[in-house]
């Protein structure tokens, strides 16, 4: 840029910036914000929304397993005919509520909530940022989400009912699919739209914005872990985008390339120019959402490495380690696609490559769960709600790794493919695994949100009685996989006669998800009732050194009253010599007392 | 606090925010393309389509960077008047590209030709479509910026420059999509 820039900007200083300090009108300020907080607790709050409704769709499926062909109580008539007659659910309305339990879940629920909640709310904050690189590109990330959002949802009300092809919509089955399936379609393109903005977002804010001091080797992991996700989102999406298009021209334009020639469909010679391929759909489907796995876990492993540096008084063990891990993760997750596919014939060449990248990946991950377990050794550990959490997360997340191994390899996985095993690992994952790390960093964030804490007492009430139920819900599972129970079945019919020593684990692993539903009321009236009444707290209630805890709680726009400076690493607790057993990253001195409010 | 480095660099990176932001946005873009090509089996020898229309629609769409690259540097000259005549040539070009592109639709229509016809041609439909939506996206923002976007000239030269110029990456960015596709779908 020549000298006329500086002079210009200089001189236009203080008037570029629109998002001035004025009163603002009650839509702008909560409704249409560009404020990075207000928009992170937008995504919380629609994510944590769609996690109670994809709970709530597999709740209805739970019973159907456990009393197969028996009327639904209390809600079984509301169902209506074309779903559920007489309160009894059919078997098309079942499918239906197994793709869009697992598409809520993933893409409107833990996304939004890890990604675009934590992502925006903590991230600026922690780099001492005022806000995101681009606020108005944020405000419409998250709409193009609402939209695709509403989308999913009203797909249950056009003929045919939603989508019902699993939320992998393999063709040639979706293609065939009712309406719904088209409506899935357009939903994704929004979310994935809604994505790509915001990952774009995301690498600039974490690029440009770090406070003077605030080099890459002292952002705090959960920074790293946010960065390495975005990028994860920015080069895996956009092929899966392409992908819907393309399904979406198979279904809509009689395009064919999805489709083979010589397709018979309902007994007649489907009328199409057929030439196409349905291992296309698999590979690009599988190319974005192996690394959609990474997606639904890395920020969980942020939240925990900052949960548990604050709560043992100690620094992560091995941070160099554990930021050279994640991000070799992430260049590793987009050669791993493939295992979901050692079913399709893809000869050995090519399967014992990626059964090699798989294992190799699975390095990376270790080592991250190791050094947090490390972290734990010789800290003074007190047990607060978000650590209770993070602890849980650490077995959790193992449990669910562990089993994952036997189904990275492809002889064993032939055994188990496609049945409750596989449900089993990959739930241990994304819900005992990620979702109570989520639920740990909303305890831990929510006074930084609202300048009050959450309750205590319902705060381990509702963990003590997650924790068990969850386990409940997915143990039986691998049991009943590794006995070859599969997955996916409305009642299982003829197959289910060779399980029928396991089947009885069904009803137990529903009752195990009723509760665990009873114990989210906890949860949500804590949440809402702290808001106005919980116990006011200053700046930095956990006295933790990071720097988002150097501002006001909750922070005004604009963040903070002076540009914030780091003059150390994230995680400087218990440094021998100190006043505190915590230094800020922004004390100029290691014997400043923390920022007081 | 404000929004730093809009408009000027960061020492240690060397970009500003709207650089940066465009070149990752065009890098998840690239992906894609290179995804979509390396997936589809291409059928060679095509004499369906009209190669001559379409070399007059690669001319028209060079033409337009050409005309962009002019208005990014009337801006930098100080000469709005100049800005806003190249960005109108821009624009009319873009359009001009459209209308050509919408005849060669038609004539393959009337001569029977569908995206349901064969893979070849519905990569063909599919193709372009998402090109020209690409094309109508930068109409758009170059309307938007040739009328009232322009209004930012009085008030921040600076910032309103750097605004063309990421503009301008993105049509250079669709351009080179379809210096790429006419060889590969006309010629080939
Ligand atoms: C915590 C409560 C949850 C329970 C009780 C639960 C239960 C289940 C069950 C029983 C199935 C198998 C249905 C069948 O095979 O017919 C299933 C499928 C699925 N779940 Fe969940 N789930 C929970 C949370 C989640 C979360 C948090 C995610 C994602 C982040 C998720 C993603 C999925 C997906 C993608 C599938 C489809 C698997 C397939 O392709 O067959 N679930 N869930
Ligand atoms: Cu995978």
């Amino acid at each position: 840029m020549p000298d006329v820039t500086t002079a210009e900007h200089a001189a236009k200083a203080g008037h570029g910036h629109e998002h001035g300090h004025e009163e603002q009108s009650f839509w702008r300020q909560y409704i249409f914000s560009v404020d990075h907080k207000v928009i992170g607790i937008q995504y919380a709050i629609t994510g944590l929304l769609f996690l109670l409704f994809g709970f709530g769709l597999m709740m209805l499926m739970r019973w159907q397993i456990a009393y197969p062909g028996a009327p639904i109580p209390l809600i079984g008539g509301l169902l209506g005919d074309e779903r559920a007659p007489g309160g009894i659910m059919l078997p098309e309305f079942y499918n239906q509520l197994g793709a869009m339990h697992g598409t809520i879940m993933v893409f409107l629920g833990v996304v939004p909530l890890a990604v675009g909640g934590f992502g925006n709310f903590v991230l600026p904050l922690q780099i001492g940022a005022p806000d995101m690189a681009f606020p108005k590109l944020n405000m419409a990330s998250y709409w193009s989400f609402f939209l695709g959002g509403v989308v999913m949802f009203a797909s249950f009300f056009v003929p045919g009912g939603a989508a019902n092809s699993g939320w992998t919509s393999y063709a040639p089955l979706s293609v065939f699919a009712t309406t719904g399936q088209t409506l899935w379609l357009v939903g994704m393109i929004f979310l994935i739209t809604s994505s790509l903005l915001g990952s774009v977002n995301f690498i600039v804010t974490t690029i440009q914005l770090r406070a003077p001091g605030l080099s890459f080797m002292r952002l705090p992991f959960f920074v790293w872990a946010q960065l390495v996700t975005a990028f994860l989102l920015l080069l895996a999406f956009p092929p899966l985008e392409a992908a819907g298009v393309l399904q979406l021209m198979d279904r809509v334009a009689g395009t064919s390339f999805f489709l083979p020639s010589g397709l018979v469909y309902a007994d007649a010679p489907w009328e199409a120019s057929g030439g196409g391929s349905v291992l296309l759909w698999q590979h690009l489907f599988w190319f974005l959402a192996h690394p959609e796995v990474y997606v639904l876990i890395l920020p969980a492993m942020g939240i925990v490495a900052e949960i548990l540096a604050n709560n043992t008084r100690k620094p992560v063990w091995g941070y160099r380690v554990l930021v050279y891990s994640v991000v070799f993760l992430g260049f590793m997750s987009f050669v791993v696609w493939a295992p979901h596919m050692f079913l399709t014939g893809m000869g050995t060449t090519m399967s014992s490559f990626f059964q090699t990248t798989t294992m190799i990946i699975s390095i990376p991950s270790v080592v991250i769960l190791s050094a947090l377990f490390i972290t734990l050794y010789g800290g003074s550990i007190r047990f607060t709600v978000p650590m209770l959490f993070a602890l849980a997360f650490l077995p959790m997340f193992g449990i669910g790794g562990l089993t994952g191994l036997p189904l990275g390899l492809s002889a064993p996985d032939i055994h188990l493919h496609d049945t409750y095993y596989v449900i089993g690992h990959f739930h241990y994952v994304v819900a005992p695994g990620t979702l109570m790390a989520l639920f740990g960093g909303i305890y831990y964030w929510f006074p930084k949100a609202t300048g009050r804490k959450m309750s205590d007492l319902l705060g381990r009430i509702h963990f003590w009685g997650s924790f068990v139920a969850i386990n409940v819900v997915f143990m039986p599972m691998l049991y009943q996989g590794t006995a070859g129970m599969n997955r996916r079945m409305y009642d299982g019919g003829e197959q289910y006669q060779m399980n029928a020593d396991v089947l009885w684990l069904n009803e137990v692993i529903s009752i195990g998800a009723w509760v665990l539903a009873f114990f989210q009321l906890f949860f949500i009236y804590n949440f809402f009732n702290s808001i106005k009444r919980g116990e006011k707290v200053g700046a930095n209630p956990w006295q933790a050194t990071t720097i988002e805890w150097q501002a006001p709680s909750p922070p005004p726009h604009g963040n903070f009253a002076a540009p914030p400076v780091a003059y150390r690493g994230p995680y400087e607790y218990s440094v021998p010599g100190a006043p505190n057993d915590f230094v800020m990253q922004g004390d100029p001195d290691s014997a400043a007392q923390p920022a007081k409010v | 606090m404000d929004i730093p480095y809009i408009v000027e660099e960061r020492a240690d990176t060397g970009l500003n925010n709207v650089k940066l932001g465009i070149w990752l946005f065009l890098a998840s873009e690239a992906s894609y393309v290179l995804l979509r090509l390396m997936a589809v089996e291409w059928p060679l020898g095509v004499d369906v389509l009209n190669v001559p229309l379409g070399a007059v629609n690669t001319a028209v769409l060079i033409g337009s960077s050409v005309t962009m690259v002019m208005a990014y540097a009337s801006l930098k000259m100080d000469s709005l008047d100049r800005y806003k005549w190249w960005m109108s040539w821009t624009i009319g070009l873009a359009l001009l590209f459209m209308v050509i592109k919408g005849f060669e639709y038609n004539h393959e229509f009337d001569i029977g030709n569908f995206p349901w016809t064969s893979t070849y041609l519905a990569i063909y439909f599919t193709m372009t479509g998402l090109h020209a939506l690409h094309i109508i996206g930068g109409v758009i923002v170059n309307s938007y910026f040739l009328g009232p976007g322009a209004k930012m000239w009085e008030t921040n030269k600076a910032q309103f420059t750097n605004r063309v110029e990421a503009a301008g990456l993105y049509w250079h960015f669709v351009d080179l999509v379809w210096i790429f596709l006419f060889p590969v779908l006309y010629l080939l």
